[in-house]
Order: structure tokens, then C-alpha cells, then sequence
């Protein structure tokens, strides 16, 4: 299953604001623009940046620069950083040909911390998912970001497990490539395992 | 290195639309770059601040957009080309230089970038800032993709050499924030020996007989030579066939939405697009010349109805006579509100030809809405975990509940609006525009004489204060009015990436800078001043209890604490913090999850399966504040 003659192939990165699917979405997106591809990276965004939604969409052809909005129902794959967001998204731009790659862990929003709206379980998060994807994937990446010590890493154990289920036109060399142009020392070596480690988790 | 510095011609770099704009002046030997930060604009001076000392730029976060324009102008009367870029509100701050400014106007070249925010995404409005162009007599541009936008910069300065007057670029969020593929130019370093010559006639219409009136008459005079440039400019073309059904006439972000649009659709063979990056004034015979081959016209633009409405003016003049249909924003085909996107324009291309547009199968829209609506609740705005906004707006909330007159807060632009809402309890009674709500709160405090007896209180950002609170605060101390300033203190503007203000010690370029001493400077002005631990809900609340027991004019309480995102870059947690589950009464406690309930922090949550809140380390800043409000002492800090 890959979707590399897919053109344009749009792949929407999601989350809440502070996970940092900007920053790889910049990384991921310049790979490409490395190997020769034209790529338009743009960002949708809910009420606010601060805890507020926050989608990347980007947009990968051979010869054409896209918009940097997906149309409706034209998203191929979804890579979400926190599971309602990856619903969110599939309601907004999926269809019944959308890949799903997501994290489990929960970031309640407002709204369920005041005891206004319910955050699905698990269970009814993953059947939605299942039920509007042609497949999907759950990694707890939070929870293997935290085992490194840093949350936020949640962000590269996750592109780890993109590229570790092979939808895109990118390789475990070209990203690490890109890492190592982007970070240095410790903040490189980090990035580089919580890379490794998403990889690993779905290979 | 950062990606708009290297300097390898002819290669390719993922640019976001703001990089595009900063490189295209690295490649034009820009000298001087200014700007006061606001979405989506905020990158462009970022990031030439970055690369400043490499390229012997002067870049500068100035105190407001008024003053960035100034600065920006004396580089260009000197003979330094100058880049200002502002977002929509901005260009309001800048409006009465401009207007001035744009009379005698200047000398090398000044190009204002505007950014505007349909949609109005981080803004509170969505103004269209092209109208400024018509008002002022001077040419705008507007690049529909990042490449785009890097070339209309370089070219941007020589035209305003050209007709020695501010050149205005208006770019949207959605070409500022994307980012696309651009191809590298020539990096330039600025040589030129700046000189002001005092030879020549001053700049200014006053004092020496020629007057507004005659200034005015020439920038008309500079509009025909604009268009003349425009006719044969690069950024306007032509896609399609040689008589389309339909003529796209577009801008900005609809340049590639109507292209997208016509491929989904299957209509290559039938539409054609016009596509102009020059909207001020229009190129006549090029436009006229598209607009005779077709019957029937869509314009797709966002915002507001600025091309259309001259485009239609154009079309009444154009010989032969004609009739056309057009489509847009008074056909209601495209709205007259909000931001464009690509299902937009594809539906209003389908209805043109009369055909109905199904994005995907009906079942699958139709069973993921629902699922949507019941399980995916919306992500309201909320400040962040350990944000010190929260427990100051939780102490304004008590002290106002205590003291018991229906106390007032008046509000102001930066994080601390969202406590218009509920992470800010509700708080926040008027927001309008930077600094506003000083100058509401003052008038507030003047109205006892009608009978007025509420407390008001006006919490003002730091960066805000600079940049525009200031009179209203003298205003206030001046004239007595019974009010109190709370200053947050947080450290940078933190609402646009924590650039840094008059009150920082170091400038945009990482430079040592003068650090402007708030509580001196409104204890100089004669004002009594605390300041206290944004963090420490008691000590706000109890001085706020004080200050309003004295009625006697204008107050000052300072709240002290960096944002908790500044601090989470530089330093460690300020405590582990936990719960004691044996302490938490869950369920049982009369409190009724007070603690996310009730002072929504999102690091708090609620665990379905114990019935008992819970720490979210993942989400979890340290800040220890909400120690202090659970009833039962359930949460502790340990030092970290």
C-alpha cells in the first residue's frame, strides 16, 4: 500500500496548538523539496493557537504548487497528534480512501473541563476513525515521548510512525537527513530516538 | 543557518509566504527593516532581525506600526532602501504618517507590507487593508504564492524608486503562513552611505506655496505611470483558452484555489484566468483586453468586494460597449465575509455553468458530520498550563466578588483577551483595539459625577502598554480618574513569539538595548505603584482589595511573572507537582471538580476510571498555582 503516484497527495498533519505539527511539517515538507518535488505546506487553525486546533496541510505534486488549503473530502492521509483532532479533520476533509495514522492521548478541550461536552473514549474515538478510513493506526506516542522524558517529542515518535508505515514518498534517511541539518548536539540525538522509536512502533 | 540566508542561487527551499517576503529583501540590499509584531505579519522582521548582523541590516521591533513607518521613511529620505510590515490593525496605527508621508513622499526605496487576516484568525476583525491604496493614490501588490512574493518584494522597492512614494504589498494569511517551493536569487549587502541631503525642497505639503492640493495632483499624475508598468508587469497573466466560457479575474490566495478549482471540475477547456498581482490601479488595457473575450466574469478575491468594485468601474468604460455577467461578491457566489477556500470557488465555478459540485460521497458526509457533532466537541481558546494570566484573572475575579460594587474590567489585545471567556472567567467586559481599554477604563473612572460607583479595573499587557496605552495612562493620572492599571508583566509579547519591547534589555537583533523601568517610570509620573507575584493569588487579591478601598485616582498594581512558554525554553519547572490521590475526595467532595471545573487549567484533568482528578505530566508546567485553591489541599509542590 503506498500512495507515492498519487498527485497532488495531501497529507494533513493535526493537533493541538504547542505539539509542534508545524515545526513537522516544515521538516517533513522540506525533504521533499530536497528530492524534487513541489510542496505547499499551509496551516488551518480553530478559535486560537493558544489550545486551540491546529492543522498543517500539506500538499505534495511532481509539477504543480498547490493551495495551501486541502477541498473537502481530498485529504489521503492524516496524521494526527491528538485523536479528536484526527476525527475533526476526517469530518472536515477525509473520505473513504483517508489513511489515518494517530496518538491516543487525549488533550481535553475547555469544553470538557468545565463539564460542558464529554471526550469520547478510546474505543468510540477509534471505531469513528475506523469506520471513515480506508485503514488506520493508534500509537501512544505520548507516552513514548514522556518515557524519553520530554512530552513534546510526541511530535517525532509520531512522523517516526508515518514514515515507519510507508504512505509517503519519504525515507528514514531523507528525514534523519533533515534532522540533522535542523538540530544540534543532544536536542539532535533526542530527535533522532523519538524518531526511532515511532518508526520502530509501526514498521 | 536559517534558509532565507543561504546563499546558493538557482536551489530550491521550502519558504514560508512571511521568509519569501524577507529574502526578496535580502536580494533588493534592503537596509533597514521595521515593524511592531502582529499575526500574521510577524515573521517578515523576525527574520531579518535574525540574519540583521550578517547582512548589516538595522532591523527593529519599534514601540507601535506609527513609529516603524517613521523609521522606516528616514532610512528612505537618507537613501537606504527600508522595509515596514504591519497586519491589518496595524496599518490603522501608521494611517496618519502614511497619509502624510505618501504626499511628499520618498526617495530610495520603502515598501509597507500589510498582512490582513480574513477570517480574522488571530484579529479582531478582518478588515481589508487594499482599500488604503485607493485612498492614498499608491500602487499595491499582492503575490499569490510565496515565490511570488519574493520577486514582488524585490521589484516592490524599484518601483517606489521609481515614482519616489511608498509602494503597499498586501499579503492574507494564507500566502504570509504557507509555505512553497522558491528559488533562490543573488544575496545583496547594502553599501550605500546613508545621507540626508538638505539641499532639497523639505518633505512636507506645508510652507512653501505648492500645498496638499498640488501633491495630491501628482501622485494622480504618478497613478498613469504605475499603470503604465503595470500593462506589461510579470506578476499579471493569462491561463485558458483563447474565447473561455467563463474568465476568472483573481488575486492573492485565489489565484491557486481557481486553478484547483477548474482542474477538479474537469473545465480546463472552458475557463480561463486572469490572474493580476498589480490590484492598484488596475492595468486598463490588459484587463480590458481578457474582459472582451469572455460574457461571463467571476472575480475571486478575499475580503472584501476591492477588485471587483474596479473592475466593474473599469467595465463601463471599456469600447466597444458591453454588457457582461458577472460573478463574485454581489452575486453572492463568493461571500462578502470570512476567508476563501478552494470548496468556495469550486461551487461557485460549478454554479456559473449550472452544475452541482459533490466533494465526495454523500453517506460518508453525511455519517462523519454526525459523528463529528456528537463526539468532537470544539477546542475553545484557553491560556496555557502555568500561564500567570490565569491566576491574576482568578484573583481580579475574587477581589471584584468580594469587594461586591459589580466592578468593571475593561480589556485590552494579547493573550489575556481570551479571558473574555471562559479560561479567563468571564472577566473581560469591553476589548477593542491596542491600548483601548486604558482609555474606556479612564472614561469609566470619570463618570462618578452621573453616579457611577463601580470599580474598574484596566489589565494592560506589557507590550501593549508601549505601544499604546501610554497617553491613555497619563490621560488618566492627569485628570485623577478613579481607576486601577494592572500591568502584566510576562516578559515579551508573547502573543506573537515573545519578540521583545521597550521594557526588555536586549533589541530584535539579540543586542544589549535600554530596558524602559515601568514602575519608575509611573511612579515619575506621580502614580502609586505595587507590584506583586503574578503566580501569588492571595497577595493580587489582597492588594487589589486595598487599592479599591481608596478612591482617590489612578493606581497602579504590577503583575510580575514571564510566560510560562518564555520559561519553559530557558529554565526548569518551577515545582513537581502532585496529587494526592488519597486526599482527593473525587466524586465524593462537595467541590464538584473545582479545580477543573472551575479554574480550567488544562494540566489538570479528571480520570474516568479512579473518579478523582489527575495531573497531566504531559501538560503539566510546574507552576504550583493551583495548590492554592483546591478545598482540601488534594494538590502539593515540591521545589524543583
Amino acid at each position: 500500500m503506498s500512495l507515492q503516484h498519487k498527485d497532488p497527495l495531501n497529507l494533513i498533519i493535526t493537533g493541538v496548538g504547542g505539539q509542534g505539527n508545524v515545526l513537522i511539517s516544515r521538516l517533513i515538507g522540506q525533504s521533499m523539496v530536497d528530492s524534487g518535488l513541489q510542496v505547499t505546506v499551509g496551516e488551518t487553525y480553530g478559535a486560537s493557537q493558544r489550545g486551540g486546533s491546529v492543522a498543517s496541510h500539506v500538499r505534495i505534486s511532481k509539477d504543480i504548487q498547490y493551495g495551501s488549503i486541502t477541498p473537502e473530502g481530498h485529504a489521503d492521509v492524516i496524521l494526527g497528534l491528538e485523536p479528536m483532532e484526527s476525527l475533526r479533520i476526517l469530518g472536515l476533509y477525509g473520505s473513504p480512501k483517508t489513511f489515518v495514522v494517530t496518538n491516543i492521548r487525549p488533550f481535553y478541550p475547555l469544553s470538557v473541563a468545565t463539564g460542558e461536552a464529554e471526550y469520547p473514549t478510546l474505543e468510540t474515538t477509534k471505531q469513528c476513525i475506523n469506520e471513515l478510513s480506508a485503514k488506520a493506526w493508534y500509537l501512544d506516542a505520548s507516552a513514548i515521548a514522556i518515557g524519553l522524558g520530554a512530552p513534546l517529542l510526541t511530535n517525532m515518535v509520531m512522523t517516526g510512525a508515518i514514515i515507519g508505515v510507508k504512505l509517503l514518498p519519504l525515507t528514514q534517511d531523507m528525514f534523519e537527513g533533515q534532522l540533522e541539518a535542523s538540530f544540534e548536539k543532544e536536542s539532535l540525538t533526542l530527535n533522532l530516538q523519538a524518531f526511532r522509536m515511532g518508526l520502530a512502533a509501526l514498521h | 543557518m536559517l534558509n532565507i540566508a543561504v546563499d546558493e542561487p538557482n536551489t530550491t527551499q521550502l519558504l514560508m509566504g512571511n521568509e519569501a517576503i524577507a529574502r526578496g529583501a535580502l536580494e533588493a540590499e534592503v537596509g533597514v527593516a521595521t515593524a511592531y509584531p502582529g499575526t500574521p505579519s510577524s515573521e517578515i522582521i523576525g527574520t531579518l532581525a535574525a540574519v540583521a548582523k550578517e547582512f548589516n541590516i538595522y532591523a527593529e521591533w519599534s514601540v507601535n506600526e506609527k513609529v516603524a513607518l517613521e523609521v522606516a521613511a528616514a532610512a528612505s529620505f537618507s537613501g537606504v532602501r527600508a522595509i515596514t510590515a504591519m497586519k491589518q490593525l496595524g496599518i490603522n496605527v501608521a494611517f496618519d504618517f502614511l497619509a502624510n508621508l505618501s504626499l511628499p513622499g520618498t526617495k530610495s526605496g520603502l515598501l509597507l507590507v500589510v498582512c490582513d487576516d480574513p477570517g480574522a484568525i488571530s484579529s479582531t476583525n478582518e478588515q481589508d487593508s487594499r482599500h488604503i491604496a485607493k485612498i492614498l493614490d499608491l500602487p499595491l501588490l499582492e503575490p499569490a504564492t510565496p515565490q511570488e512574493a519574493k520577486e514582488m518584494t524585490k521589484w516592490g522597492f524599484e518601483l517606489s524608486e521609481k515614482i519616489s512614494n511608498v509602494c503597499l504589498m498586501r499579503s492574507v494569511t494564507r500566502i504570509s503562513h504557507a509555505r512553497g517551493n522558491v528559488v533562490l536569487g543573488q544575496l545583496r549587502r547594502m553599501s550605500n552611505k546613508a545621507h540626508f541631503d538638505t539641499s532639497r525642497k523639505p518633505y512636507t505639503t506645508i510652507g512653501f506655496g505648492e500645498g496638499a492640493p498640488r501633491y495630491h495632483q501628482a501622485l494622480h499624475q504618478n497613478l498613469i505611470k504605475i499603470r503604465e508598468l503595470y500593462e506589461s508587469s510579470p506578476f499579471n497573466w493569462y491561463i485558458g483558452p483563447e474565447r473561455p466560457e467563463l474568465l476568472i479575474i483573481t488575486c492573492g490566495s485565489g489565484w491557486l484555489y481557481s486553478l484547483e478549482a477548474i482542474e477538479i471540475l474537469s473545465l480546463k477547456d472552458s475557463v480561463g484566468i486572469l490572474k493580476l498581482g498589480t490590484t492598484w490601479p488596475l492595468p486598463d488595457e490588459l484587463v480590458s483586453q481578457y474582459m472582451l473575450k469572455a460574457e461571463k466574469v467571476l472575480i475571486v478575491e478575499e475580503t472584501d468586494a476591492f477588485l471587483e468594485g474596479n473592475l466593474k468601474e473599469l467595465a463601463s468604460e471599456i469600447k466597444p460597449g458591453r454588457t457582461w455577467t458577472f460573478y463574485g461578491k454581489t452575486s453572492g457566489h463568493i461571500p462578502f465575509f470570512g476567508e476563501i477556500n478552494p470548496d468556495i470557488v469550486i461551487n461557485a465555478v460549478a454554479n456559473a455553468f449550472g452544475l452541482k459540485y459533490i466533494s465526495r460521497d454523500p453517506e460518508y458526509h453525511q455519517k462523519s458530520q454526525e459523528m463529528v457533532k456528537k463526539y468532537v466537541p470544539p477546542r475553545g481558546v484557553q491560556f496555557c498550563a502555568g500561564c500567570p494570566h490565569r491566576s491574576i484573572f482568578w484573583a481580579i475575579k475574587d477581589a471584584l466578588r468580594l469587594d461586591g460594587r459589580e466592578g468593571v474590567v475593561t480589556g485590552d489585545i494579547g493573550c489575556y483577551g481570551s479571558a473574555i471567556g471562559p479560561t479567563g472567567f468571564y472577566q473581560l467586559k469591553t476589548m477593542h483595539s491596542m491600548g483601548s481599554g486604558t482609555g474606556v477604563a479612564l472614561g469609566l473612572g470619570k463618570l462618578g459625577q452621573f453616579g457611577f460607583n463601580q470599580p474598574v479595573l484596566a489589565p494592560c499587557g506589557d507590550s501593549t502598554f508601549f505601544h499604546a496605552a501610554i497617553p491613555a495612562l497619563l490621560d488618566g493620572i492627569h485628570n485623577q480618574s478613579n481607576f486601577i492599571f494592572i500591568f502584566l508583566d510576562n516578559g515579551g509579547t508573547a502573543m506573537t513569539g515573545f519578540q521583545p519591547h521597550p521594557g526588555i534589555n536586549r533589541n530584535a537583533m539579540g543586542e544589549p538595548a535600554r530596558a524602559i523601568d515601568f514602575k519608575s517610570l509611573c511612579e515619575g509620573l506621580g502614580a502609586p505603584v505595587e507590584v506583586v507575584d503574578s503566580y501569588d493569588i492571595k497577595a493580587i487579591t489582597q492588594k487589589l482589595l486595598d487599592m479599591l478601598q481608596d478612591e482617590g485616582g489612578t493606581k497602579v498594581l504590577v503583575c510580575r511573572r514571564e510566560c510560562a512558554l518564555i520559561r519553559a525554553r530557558r529554565k526548569k519547572p518551577l515545582y513537581k507537582v502532585h496529587l494526592v490521590s488519597d486526599k482527593c475526595m473525587g466524586e465524593a467532595c462537595g467541590c464538584d471538580r473545582f479545580c477543573i471545573r472551575v479554574f480550567k487549567c488544562p494540566g489538570l484533568i479528571w480520570d474516568r476510571d479512579a473518579r478523582k482528578a489527575k495531573i497531566d505530566e504531559a501538560i503539566c508546567d510546574g507552576c504550583g498555582v493551583c495548590v492554592d485553591i483546591c478545598p482540601h489541599s488534594a494538590i502539593v509542590r515540591e521545589a524543583n
